[in-house]
């Protein structure tokens, strides 16, 4: 939880008033209600997202909608769940989680290069040489960071790997990027003594204040306005989030004490924080066109296996997981056929992704496929019906648009529309 | 401690100063202008009365006064930015400001034109205009670059450069103007859509035209239709990627091996479905221009069309609106690629007239920067008051250019104006290859946290955290202030000419911001300096600041 400095100004308001400069005199009040929103504690309900990206393209088959009997059907067995729906049998911890989740079977989204897969499925569009869409997560910055005034680390944090474009909303929103560790480059303070950094900082304020004041528009305050954020940041104590070695050893181990886990644990903390949205990008890749099932069985599903588990029980036990949806896919599912090095290819016609918690329905499994897995058999979704669906439960308004630079128009979610059966 | 010597002369400057002063005052009071008479570059090209009668013209009618004409520094320094990419370095800017010849603007503008640095920079600007930043699959930048290199090196026409991105075939490598239609071809040859976003991008890139949104449906506000981007869909139906692979014996596995933009057999016409559902057919066909479907190169129609047979000059009047925006940051038309009777230009004559002249240089790219560089409009400073606040673009005003207005360094000029700030690619680097490896690397990291959307006009500021955080912390900035030998502020400090902390307060602010600091700085900041035990910590605090800061990153 939330650590507040109490012996008087804490480091970051020590920065913070040199980063006014020293024109500006903090009145008490002011100064007082500034100390009131640092130790406000961040209120649970705060909707929020966590993303678990399974890069390369996960074998949904032999995860989430397995067809035992068939052909296609590959060497793993379905087994029953808390849920009302069967899953892998190497999925034996989320099995027992699977009241809280559910399954969607039947995503149809075209797109089976890993590219624009991505875009497709982070976006909802698909790529066009002319606008870069908002991946969702920027969207989410855009649509509640700027309302939790009392956040003082972005809005969109991508754990472990390269995160997509904020697109037109601006870098503003674009993703913060941390490594597996939790490390932000650049923002070690550990050799720089205060002293120092408020220096350099007073004389910043005298060469910025100056350019402000020239009478040349906006952009000389936008600047200012970017660094005060970076430093706040910098000295911030919600900074401790980004540190899932503080958790003590049976939490961690709850998630498996594995480098993934750890992802996770840091995405709740990060959460618990007030961070709207959380990347988790899976280690490792899941484009398994040779030995899938040994692959699957020996590597990705244990990891997996523990650590979604553990998050769903962590949050659970918190009370956060009716506040906080799950998405659990990558950028499209993999070839029922099995080709002829044991492995699946792309496939977007009918696969399947894991969804849960924010006051979705669990235990459902939304949507078929047929006995081979090759088509849909029931009403098949788009990615913009996912993340309307994940909209309706951060409580994004549906009819938001955005606009994009060229002033076109652009639903949100590309106009998808929330699955009932989730929502219901 | 302030002594007396004053190694870096400003006096001209203080000159150009009160002048300015002057020009202000007259201007505020309201005095009889002498139009168009008082300003000049010292350029004598008639052309350019023409653009500051047109443009005086709709300041006139909007009823705005002028910013002043910009002190040197300040225009010094945005004259580097815009033609070479990067700032001047603390010498070129002492030589300009000495300079007393009155024609001396006209004159840079020249001899910048003439550093290879020029050819450098627009190969950068083009090749992220035609491909992005994050080079596609299998594309050549390499080769993209070098065939705009030696384009903008000779000063070829545009119009042939535009033929050669339009209608070359061949080797990614061989034949690097391949590579602008490469990048967009990526995916099934066999798909309808294969040839999308090639149609979209040429289209919008080199004629200004915004069809893409007609790929699907007839456009809602202006008269482009479903049929044209088929119709320019056409052309490039007998054009396909071929992907070479070569077997690796080490690895036993097939690899890249080379591209090549390859011609496909096609001829018959397109096919696309209307939103009711009817499939509807189009044949090659530029605006009015119908080309017989059974021509044995369609690109090569295309090209011609485009680079030499179009009686409206769209290629012309594109360049013209884009180099505008370029040097302004703003062009006659918002966006500046979507042009047409739908969307019309804020100066349509001063448009026509320009497009006109570009194509009789026989499409001089850099004369078309000449004329630009040497208005009266390019020569005013970026600051603004009462008499012209209401010329606001970023408030979503039709742009006026009564002031300059401010744009955000993209990564290519800030990465290498800190270069020339600091020497931090010199101090303690070894051969050139060594440099040039550490450019390449530091770039790159720059280019991943700062690189954002090209799309984006010049003239927003987006910046972000982690941006900030690279500024403050990341290892680029801080070898630049490290007082390691060669690097600049240890030549500063080191430097008997600068031994008065003024003096060597000065010397940091021209390297950094082109100028000298006002009296409030100075006095605010060489105080900060004596109080301080550890001097040179406070030199490399205050360099720190300087490169900091928003005035560094914005060039105005």
């Amino acid at each position: 939880m939330k650590t507040s400095n109490n012996n008087g100004m804490s480091r970051r308001h020590f920065m913070n008033h040199l980063a006014m400069g020293g024109a500006t005199t903090l009145g008490a009040t002011h100064f007082l209600s500034n100390l009131e929103a640092n130790a406000a504690q961040v209120s649970r309900d705060q909707k929020a997202c966590i993303l678990v990206w399974l890069g390369g393209g996960a074998p949904t088959i032999d995860m989430w909608d397995l067809k035992p009997g068939s052909k296609n059907g590959g060497e793993f067995k379905p087994i029953s769940t808390k849920g009302d729906l069967q899953i892998s049998e190497h999925l034996p911890k989320i099995a027992q989680e699977m009241d809280n989740l559910s399954v969607i079977r039947s995503l149809s989204t075209r797109e089976a290069d890993h590219m624009r897969g991505r875009y497709y499925m982070h976006t909802s569009y698909v790529p066009n040489p002319t606008v870069v869409h908002p991946t969702f997560g920027s969207v989410a910055s855009y649509e509640l960071g700027s309302k939790r005034k009392e956040l003082e680390i972005p809005a969109f944090v991508s754990i472990g790997g390269g995160g997509m474009s904020p697109g037109f909303l601006g870098m503003t929103h674009a993703p913060f990027v941390v490594d597996n560790r939790g490390q932000i480059q650049n923002a070690n303070m550990d050799g720089m003594n205060k002293q120092r950094l408020g220096q350099r900082l007073q004389m910043l304020g005298t060469i910025e204040d100056g350019f402000i004041k020239s009478g040349r528009g906006e952009a000389g305050q936008a600047h200012k306005d970017v660094y005060k954020k970076a430093i706040n940041l910098m000295t911030s104590d919600q900074m401790n989030a980004f540190k899932a070695a503080d958790e003590p050893a049976e939490v961690r181990e709850m998630y498996g004490d594995t480098p993934f886990g750890n992802t996770l644990l840091m995405s709740r903390r990060l959460v618990q924080q007030g961070v709207p949205f959380v990347e988790v990008q899976f280690p490792g890749s899941w484009d398994l066109h040779n030995n899938v099932f040994a692959t699957l069985k020996d590597q990705r599903l244990p990891l997996l296996d523990s650590g979604i588990s553990g998050l769903v029980k962590d949050l659970k036990q918190r009370g956060m997981l009716e506040h906080t949806t799950i998405v659990v896919m990558g950028e499209f599912g993999r070839t029922p056929r099995i080709n002829q090095n044991v492995g699946r290819d792309h496939w977007a016609t009918s696969w399947s992704a894991l969804i849960g918690g924010g006051g979705l329905q669990g235990g459902r499994a939304i949507g078929e496929t047929d006995a081979d897995g090759l088509r849909i058999v029931s009403e098949s979704y788009l990615p913009g019906d996912l993340w309307a669906t994940v909209s309706h439960s951060m409580r994004i308004p549906l009819n938001t648009v955005h606009t994009s630079k060229r002033g076109r128009p652009m639903k949100l979610a590309n106009g998808g529309q929330p699955i009932q059966d989730l929502i219901g | 401690m302030l002594r007396v010597s004053n190694p870096i002369r400003f006096a001209k400057r203080r000159i150009v100063l009160v002048a300015s002063l002057a020009l202000v005052v007259q201007v505020a009071l309201g005095t009889p202008v002498q139009a168009d008479t008082e300003f000049t570059t010292g350029s004598a090209d008639p052309l350019i009365e023409f653009i500051n009668q047109q443009i005086g013209q709709t300041w006139e009618d909007n009823e705005v006064k002028p910013s002043a004409v910009a002190e040197d520094a300040e225009w010094i320094r945005r004259v580097y930015l815009d033609i070479v990419g990067r700032i001047p370095s603390a010498s070129e800017v002492k030589t300009f400001l000495d300079d007393e010849d009155a024609a001396k603007r006209s004159k840079m503008v020249d001899a910048l034109l003439a550093n290879p640095d020029f050819v450098r920079n627009y190969t950068e600007v083009w090749t992220n205009l035609l491909i992005g930043r994050n080079t596609p699959d299998r594309t050549s930048r390499a080769g993209l670059q070098k065939f705009l290199r030696e384009s903008f090196a000779r000063n070829r026409p545009w119009n042939e450069i535009v033929y050669d991105l339009t209608t070359a075939e061949g080797h990614f490598e061989e034949n690097g103007a391949v590579n602008f239609i490469l990048a967009q071809l990526q995916g099934n040859v066999n798909s309808e859509d294969y040839h999308v976003e090639a149609t979209a991008k040429l289209t919008r890139v080199l004629l200004a035209m915004q069809v893409q949104c007609t790929q699907c449906h007839n456009h809602p506000f202006n008269e482009w239709k479903q049929n044209q981007f088929w119709e320019f869909n056409s052309f490039f139906r007998q054009t396909r990627r071929m992907d070479h692979d070569k077997y690796d014996p080490e690895t036993g596995q097939n690899e890249d091996d080379y591209s090549e933009l390859a011609y496909r057999d096609f001829s018959g016409p397109v096919y696309y479905e209307m939103r009711n559902g009817l499939v509807q057919v189009a044949y090659p066909k530029f605006f009015d221009v119908e080309v017989s479907p059974t021509a044995p190169n369609r690109r090569e129609e295309l090209g011609k069309l485009m680079a030499y047979d179009d009686p409206n000059h769209t290629v012309a009047r594109a360049m013209v609106n884009r180099t505008w925006a370029h040097f302004m940051g703003y062009g006659f038309t918002r966006p500046i690629d979507d042009m047409g009777p739908h969307n019309p230009a804020s100066h349509p004559e001063l448009l026509d007239r320009l497009g006109e002249e570009f194509v009789k240089s026989g499409y001089d790219v850099k004369q078309l920067i000449r004329w630009v560089c040497n208005t009266e409009a390019y020569n005013l400073t970026s600051t603004f008051g009462k008499h012209n606040d209401y010329d606001n673009p970023a408030a979503g005003e039709v742009p006026l250019f009564s002031h300059m207005y401010v744009k955000t360094m993209n990564a290519e000029q800030l990465y290498d104006s800190l270069l020339i700030a600091t020497n931090a690619h010199k101090s303690g680097a070894g051969n050139f290859a060594q440099v040039e490896q550490q450019r390449e690397r530091w770039l790159q990291d720059f280019l991943r946290i700062f690189g954002g959307n090209e799309e984006d006009e010049p003239t927003m500021f987006s910046g972000s955290i982690p941006q900030a955080l690279l500024m403050m912390n990341g290892p680029l900035v801080e070898k630049a202030i490290s007082a390691e030998k060669g690097g600049y502020l240890h030549t500063v400090l080191s430097n008997p000419q600068f031994r008065s902390d003024n003096n060597r307060v000065q010397a940091l602010f021209v390297s950094a911001l082109g100028r000298i600091p006002t009296r409030y700085e100075l006095s605010k900041l060489v105080g900060a300096i004596n109080s301080n035990r550890d001097k040179l910590a406070a030199y490399q605090d205050l360099y720190w600041a300087l490169l900091n800061s928003n005035e560094f990153i914005v060039n105005h």
